[in-house]
C-alpha cells in the first residue's frame, strides 16, 4: 500500500483585478483571475511505508509549499495528495505557545491542536515531561524559559505520538548539542518502527545519514528523484551553474552516476592514485602512503586557479577535503595552454571500504563565485586491511594500548 | 454542515481548553481577575445612569422601581455586549490566527466556535452579576426569564452570521475591519438601549424595525425589566434572518477557507 501519493500536484496563487471579484467567484460567478502565478506544478511521486526522503532544492524552489500541501494547511490548485495515515510536522516548533501559560498547559493546548483528546494527552504527559528534561520549569510560565527550553518542550510534544509520516523542516539544527542528538535518536526510532520521514534540509550530512531517497525541486518541479548522494551531487552542480556552464551526468561502469559541471576555463585532464613505488593502484592498504596526481590544463586565462578535492565514503560523506587556497598555493594568472601537475601525498588512514574522489577547479575557497570544473566520482579506490589489527569505523587511528594488572 | 459538526466534536477538547486558557490568560496576573469582565459593562451602565438618568428616567412608563432606568440600561447592554463582542472578535479572527492557519492543520471551524464559547460564557457571567444587582435594587425575575435562552441563541446566530461574513471579507478587503467598528457604534445608538423607544418620533419608529438588534434588545428589556413575555412576531423574523445569515456566513467561510491561507 502506498502511504503517500502525490499526483500531478500544482499550486497557483491567483490575483484578481479586484478582491470583490474573488468573492463573487465563491458564489459561482464566472470571473477569470487577472493573473496566475504557479509556484509548483506537475509534481508526482509515491512514498512507501518506511522510506525516508529528503527534499532538496534552492530557496524558492517550492519545498515549503509542497510540504504545506502534504500536511494540508495549504490547498492545492490542481492534482491531489493522498495520505493513508497520520502526518505530524515539525515545521515551526513552538507554534501557538502562549508565554503566559505553563509548559504543561501549553503542551495540553498544542496536543489538542494536533487533534488529541484530553485523555490521550494526559496519558502521554509524563513521557513528554520526561523527554523535555526541563525539570520544575515544566510547571512555570513559558515566558520564563530560555529559547532552548521552549524548543525542548515543543519538540517533545510534536513527537509525543508516533505518526505514519513525519515531516521535518530544518528544525533539527536548533537547540543544544545534547538535545539535538536526543531528537535525532527519536526520529531514528520512529523510522525503525516504520514511520516515513520527509526531511527538508540543506544539510547534506543529515539527509544522507537519515534518508534513502531524495527529491530535487527546482523552479517548482521535480527535476530528479533518486538516491541522496546522486541528488546532492547534482544539486551542487546546479548551485555552481553559471552562464555558459554545463552539467554533465554520466553513468560509470560500476553503475554510479558521475556529475560534472563548470564553465570550462580549466579542466582536469588526468587523474590517478599511485603507491610509493609509482604504480597506479586501485586497492590501498590501510595506512599506506599514496600520492594523488591530478593534471590540469588551462583553456582560458583566469585570475586565479585553485584545485580542491574531497575524499568521500560510499555514502557520500566527505572524509577529508581541502584546496590549494587553504594551503596557500594559489596559481596566479595561468595562461591558455598551461598545464599543471598537482601531486598530493597522504596516508590512507581510512576505514575499510570504497572511496571516491571529487575535484573542483575554482578561483578561491568556494565554488560559488566561479566554477571552472566540478567533478564528482572522478576516481574510485578501495581501502583494504592487509596487515593491521582489526578495527571498526571510517578512520584509522592506531592506538597504543597498555594493560597493567593491578591486583597482584 | 455535518462535516463541520464532526470536526467540532473531534476537536471539543481543544475548543474547551482554548476557552479555558483565554480566561486564565486574561486575568492571570491581575488582582481582580475575572471580576474585570463584569466591572467593565457595569461601569458603562453606571456612566450612562449618572449622566442620563435625570433626562431619560421620566420617559420610562410602567415601572415603579426608583432605579428603573438602570435596570433598563442593564437589560439592553446585556444583549448588546454579547452581539458586539462576537461580531468584533470574528472580524479579526482569521487575520489574528493567520500564522496558526498557515502552519498547523486543524479544522478552521474551531476558531469561530471558540469565540462563541468564550463570549457566551462572558455573557453568562455578566447575566449572573446583573441578576445580583437587580436583586439589590429590589427587582426579582419571574418565569419569563426563561425567554432569555432562545433570545440568546438568536443573538449568537445573528452575530456569528454577521461576524463570519465580515471576518472572511476582512481577510481579503481590510477596509472591512476599519468600517465595522464605526457601523457598530452607529447601530448601538440606533438601538433603544440608553434611551426608551418612546422618545423616537412615531414616523421614524418604523425604520427601527430594519435594525435586527431592535426586537432582541426590546425583548430583553421586556423580560428583565417588566417581567413580561416578549413580542414574538418581530423576534421570530429576526431569528429566521439570523439563521439565514449564519448559513450564509458558513457558506462563505467554506468557500473562502482554502484561499484565506494564500493571502494571509
Amino acid at each position: 500500500m502506498t502511504l503517500l501519493s502525490v499526483k500531478d500536484l500544482g499550486k497557483a496563487y491567483r490575483s484578481y483585478r479586484s478582491e470583490w471579484q474573488r468573492i463573487l467567484r465563491w458564489f459561482g460567478l464566472p470571473v477569470k483571475p487577472s493573473e496566475e502565478h504557479w509556484v509548483l506544478r506537475h509534481i508526482s511521486f509515491d512514498i512507501q511505508p518506511g522510506e525516508a526522503i529528503g527534499i532538496v532544492g534552492q530557496n524558492g524552489a517550492g519545498k515549503s509549499t509542497l510540504l504545506k500541501m502534504i500536511t494540508g494547511t495549504l490547498q492545492s490548485t490542481e492534482g491531489q495528495v493522498q495520505v493513508n495515515g497520520r502526518i505530524a510536522a515539525i515545521l515551526e516548533l513552538g507554534m501557538g505557545f502562549n508565554p503566559e501559560l505553563t509548559g504543561r498547559q501549553n503542551v495540553f493546548h498544542a496536543a489538542g491542536l494536533m487533534g488529541f483528546s484530553a485523555e490521550q494527552i494526559n496519558k502521554a504527559m509524563p513521557d513528554i515531561k520526561a523527554f523535555a528534561e526541563i525539570g520544575e520549569y515544566f510547571d512555570e510560565a513559558v515566558r520564563t524559559y530560555s529559547s532552548g527550553m521552549q524548543m525542548r518542550v515543543a519538540f517533545a510534544v510534536a513527537t509525543a505520538y508516533r505518526p505514519e509520516i513525519l515531516i521535518v523542516d530544518e528544525a533539527l539544527s536548533v537547540g543544544d548539542a545534547y538535545f539535538q542528538h536526543k531528537s535525532f535518536n527519536r526520529i531514528r526510532e520512529f523510522q525503525e518502527q516504520g514511520t516515513t520521514l520527509l526531511i527538508v534540509s540543506h544539510d547534506r550530512g543529515a539527509i544522507q545519514s537519515l534518508c534513502n531517497r531524495a527529491i530535487l525541486l527546482e523552479n517548482g518541479t521535480v527535476i530528479k528523484d533518486g538516491n541522496p548522494e546522486e541528488i546532492f551531487d547534482f544539486y551542487n552542480a546546479i548551485i555552481a551553474e553559471k552562464e555558459n556552464s554545463t552539467v554533465e551526468v554520466k553513468t560509470l561502469a560500476n553503475g554510479k552516476i558521475q556529475t560534472s559541471s563548470g564553465t570550462g576555463e580549466a579542466k582536469v585532464e588526468e587523474i590517478g592514485l599511485y603507491n610509493n613505488k609509482g604504480e597506479v593502484v586501485e586497492f590501498v592498504n590501510v595506512g599506506d602512503l599514496v600520492e594523488l596526481r591530478i593534471k590540469v590544463k588551462v583553456y582560458q586565462s583566469v585570475e586565479t586557479l585553485v584545485l580542491g578535492y574531497g575524499i568521500k565514503d560510499r555514502l557520500g560523506q566527505v572524509m577529508y577535503g581541502t584546496n590549494t587556497w587553504h594551503t596557500e598555493q594559489v596559481i596566479n594568472h595561468p595562461q591558455p595552454g598551461d598545464e599543471y601537475l598537482f601531486s598530493i601525498a597522504f596516508s590512507a588512514n581510512f576505514g575499510i571500504g570504497s572511496y571516491s574522489l571529487q575535484t573542483a577547479l575554482v578561483d578561491r575557497d568556494t565554488h560559488l563565485t566561479a566554477n571552472y570544473e566540478w567533478r564528482d566520482l572522478a576516481l574510485m579506490f578501495n581501502v583494504i586491511n592487509i596487515n593491521k589489527a582489526q578495527f571498526a569505523g571510517c578512520l584509522w587511528n592506531e592506538p597504543k594500548i597498555m594493560i597493567e594488572e593491578l591486583t597482584k | 454542515m455535518l462535516g463541520f459538526l464532526r470536526s467540532i466534536w473531534e476537536y471539543r477538547g481543544y475548543i474547551l481548553s482554548s476557552i479555558r486558557n483565554e480566561f486564565v490568560l486574561r486575568f492571570g496576573r491581575s488582582k481582580f481577575g475575572g471580576l474585570w469582565m463584569i466591572i467593565h459593562p457595569l461601569a458603562q451602565v453606571a456612566i450612562y445612569a449618572l449622566i442620563l438618568s435625570k433626562v431619560l428616567a421620566a420617559k420610562l412608563p410602567g415601572i415603579d422601581n426608583p432605579y428603573a432606568y438602570s435596570l433598563y440600561l442593564m437589560a439592553g447592554i446585556l444583549a448588546w455586549s454579547l452581539f458586539a463582542e462576537i461580531v468584533g472578535r470574528c472580524l479579526t479572527l482569521f487575520i489574528e490566527n493567520g500564522n496558526l492557519m498557515k502552519k498547523m492543520r486543524f479544522p478552521r471551524i474551531a476558531l469561530p466556535v471558540i469565540v462563541v464559547g468564550s463570549c457566551t460564557l462572558n455573557s453568562l457571567l455578566l447575566f449572573i452579576s446583573i441578576l445580583g444587582v437587580f436583586a439589590l435594587l429590589g427587582q426579582y425575575p419571574n418565569m419569563n426569564i426563561l425567554w432569555l435562552f432562545p433570545l440568546t441563541l438568536t443573538i449568537i446566530a445573528l452575530s456569528i452570521g454577521i461576524g463570519l461574513v465580515l471576518g472572511v471579507l476582512n481577510v481579503f478587503v481590510r477596509d472591512v475591519g476599519q468600517v465595522t467598528p464605526i457601523v457598530l457604534q452607529f447601530l448601538f445608538w440606533l438601538t433603544p438601549i440608553v434611551y426608551p423607544v418612546s422618545i423616537i418620533p412615531a414616523e421614524l419608529r418604523n425604520l427601527l424595525e430594519y435594525n435586527p438588534m431592535y426586537p432582541i434588545v426590546t425583548a430583553f428589556q421586556e423580560v428583565l425589566v417588566y417581567n413580561r413575555a416578549p413580542d414574538l412576531q418581530l423576534v421570530g423574523i429576526v431569528a429566521a434572518v439570523s439563521v439565514g445569515l449564519m448559513l450564509l456566513g458558513l457558506f462563505m467561510f467554506r468557500r473562502a477557507a482554502p484561499e484565506m491561507v494564500d493571502v494571509l
